[in-house]
């Protein structure tokens, strides 16, 4: 990233964000977990999202693929809004299933626990989208997922099956599996979390790897120091809302809010 | 010894061609498997339907579908056969008149496979059912989130997922249900068990007869093993094996 700066953007102006995020609202029953959040991440922003538990951090980053329907609020990606309407109960659903789908395969997410799908080798899994849903001839579906396979250090396991792969070996799968619908973002809810200690490692240097090409990326993430290398753009979530927001060098230097220095307080 | 053998019983009522035995047998034993598979297929149907119902259906679908399963069973299968065929084919028989054609002659044959399949749906519902459940929801949320639609959904990661799930269960149905078909006996399917009542019978030969009746179900499972360790070799590929 060589313009590490969230308003050092390159001035073209007619360009719409890559994703931008409307006043989301989510009530989960009687709790609401996200009161009217807003972000906008321009092309090429590496964005991280850090908060506590309950902070409504990967509820959000789920809405945004609609994987959680918020309760109000509007989701674009490069400027299309994705057509939404209300289920009559108070709460909102997707007006247009095949829109929706569209636009899903222009996101792609990175999950916490993997999700790898078990039934398919490391190469299946990798495929899979781009066959399916894209309709990618297999046998170049098959020549780009080596590639991705050997960027991520798993040529070796094309085809084996998740179960049998170290978690941090399954996480690097998963995200040649995001890579192979070539996303115009990528969504990361927590890709570590699930991980051993000495296995983040390596699936933290793919992350860095794909956010210094200039990708896209919204990553939700508990590690600060990671988030402060690569992100150009840090939120911080509490208590469902921005609590405070901006270049990783002055939220983590002199955080103005109480509650984000009491948060880098304890993480740190 | 091979005289004590030959003395044993008399082989040659086993002869395929009259006044020997086995080809009646073999008939039956062709009745009985068209049952089971047509009942067990019927089954299988009416299982992906009713588990499919029970997990997303609406509490209406939900509430029948619970009796369904709940009544067939409590109810001992003997007593469903005998209610189901001849209660069956007589409100058939009164609805036909009702909309005023004449009688229906139903095979013994449609008959049971209705039957079994009834039967064998109740308990596939609720082993489908259960192997839906097994197939972890973060790898359905992974195929919606890369743009799959539900029918790709189910077709492609559902199915495939719970299929290590529903074998065991599926397997043990499908043993059943060859041995259910002996339960037709009684409502005069010429299946296997009912043939070889008649043979014996006919020849008081009864010994003989029941066990090569037992050989043949013994065979039937023998075969049915190999195939369903290879069909669960296949489903748990993904698996590690646990010992």
């Amino acid at each position: 990233m060589s313009s590490p700066q969230p308003g050092a953007e390159t001035g073209d102006y007619q360009t719409p964000p890559a994703v931008q995020v409307a006043d989301l609202h989510k009530t989960f029953g009687d709790l609401e977990v996200l009161k009217g959040v807003s972000l906008t991440a321009k092309t090429g922003d590496v964005v991280a999202i850090i908060g506590g538990s309950g902070s409504g951090k990967s509820t959000m980053l789920r809405c945004i693929n609609m994987l959680e329907l918020p309760t109000q609020g509007a989701i674009s990606i490069k400027g299309e809004t994705i057509d939404m309407k209300s289920d009559g109960r108070g709460g909102l659903q997707p007006a247009n299933a095949g829109q929706l789908r569209r636009i899903r395969t222009r996101l792609a997410m990175v999950f916490q626990s993997f999700n790898l799908w078990q039934h398919m080798t490391v190469m299946g899994n990798i495929i899979e989208a781009p066959v399916q849903v894209m309709g990618v001839p297999r046998d170049e579906a098959i020549a780009r997922a080596e590639k991705l396979l050997d960027r991520v250090g798993l040529s070796d396991k094309r085809d084996v099956y998740p179960a049998f792969l170290s978690g941090g070996q399954q996480q690097r799968a998963a995200i040649a599996r995001a890579l192979a619908v070539e996303p115009e973002v990528m969504l990361f809810d927590e890709p570590t979390s699930a991980l051993d200690p000495e296995l983040v490692g390596e699936v933290l240097a793919v992350i860095a790897d794909l956010a210094r090409e200039g990708r896209t990326m919204l990553l939700v993430t508990h590690e600060m120091k990671f988030a402060r290398e690569v992100a150009n753009h840090v939120v911080f979530l509490a208590g469902g809302v921005i609590e405070e927001e901006g270049p990783p060098d002055v939220v983590y230097s002199a955080p103005k809010s109480e509650r984000l220095q009491k948060f880098l307080a304890t993480v740190q | 010894m091979l005289e004590w053998i030959a003395g044993l019983a008399s082989w040659e009522l086993l002869a395929l061609e009259p006044p020997g035995w086995g080809g009646v047998l073999l008939k039956g034993l062709a009745v009985s498997l068209q049952v089971a598979v047509g009942g067990y297929l019927v089954g299988f149907v009416i299982g992906v339907g009713g588990a499919t119902g029970k997990l997303y259906g609406g509490p209406i679908l939900r509430d029948i579908l619970d009796v369904y399963t709940t009544l067939v069973r409590a109810v001992p299968e003997l007593v469903l056969i005998l209610l189901l065929y001849y209660a069956g084919t007589d409100a058939l028989n009164k609805f036909m008149m009702l909309i005023g054609a004449g009688p229906m002659d139903i095979s013994g044959l449609v008959a049971g496979i209705f039957v079994i399949g009834v039967v064998q749906g109740a308990y596939q519902t609720e082993v489908l059912r259960g192997a839906f459940k097994a197939v972890p929801h973060g790898q359905i949320e992974a195929a919606r989130a890369y743009g799959m639609s539900s029918p790709q959904v189910l077709r492609r990661i559902t199915l495939p997922g719970m299929l290590p799930h529903a074998v065991p269960g599926l397997s043990n149905l499908w043993l059943i249900a060859t041995k259910d078909t002996a339960l037709l006996a009684v409502v005069g399917v010429a299946e296997l068990t009912l043939v070889t009542r008649q043979a014996g019978g006919t020849t008081k030969s009864y010994f003989l007869f029941f066990c090569a009746a037992g050989l043949l179900y013994l065979m039937v499972t023998l075969i049915s093993n190999v195939v369903i360790r290879r069909i669960e070799r296949h489903a748990r590929r993904g698996m590690p094996a646990v010992r």
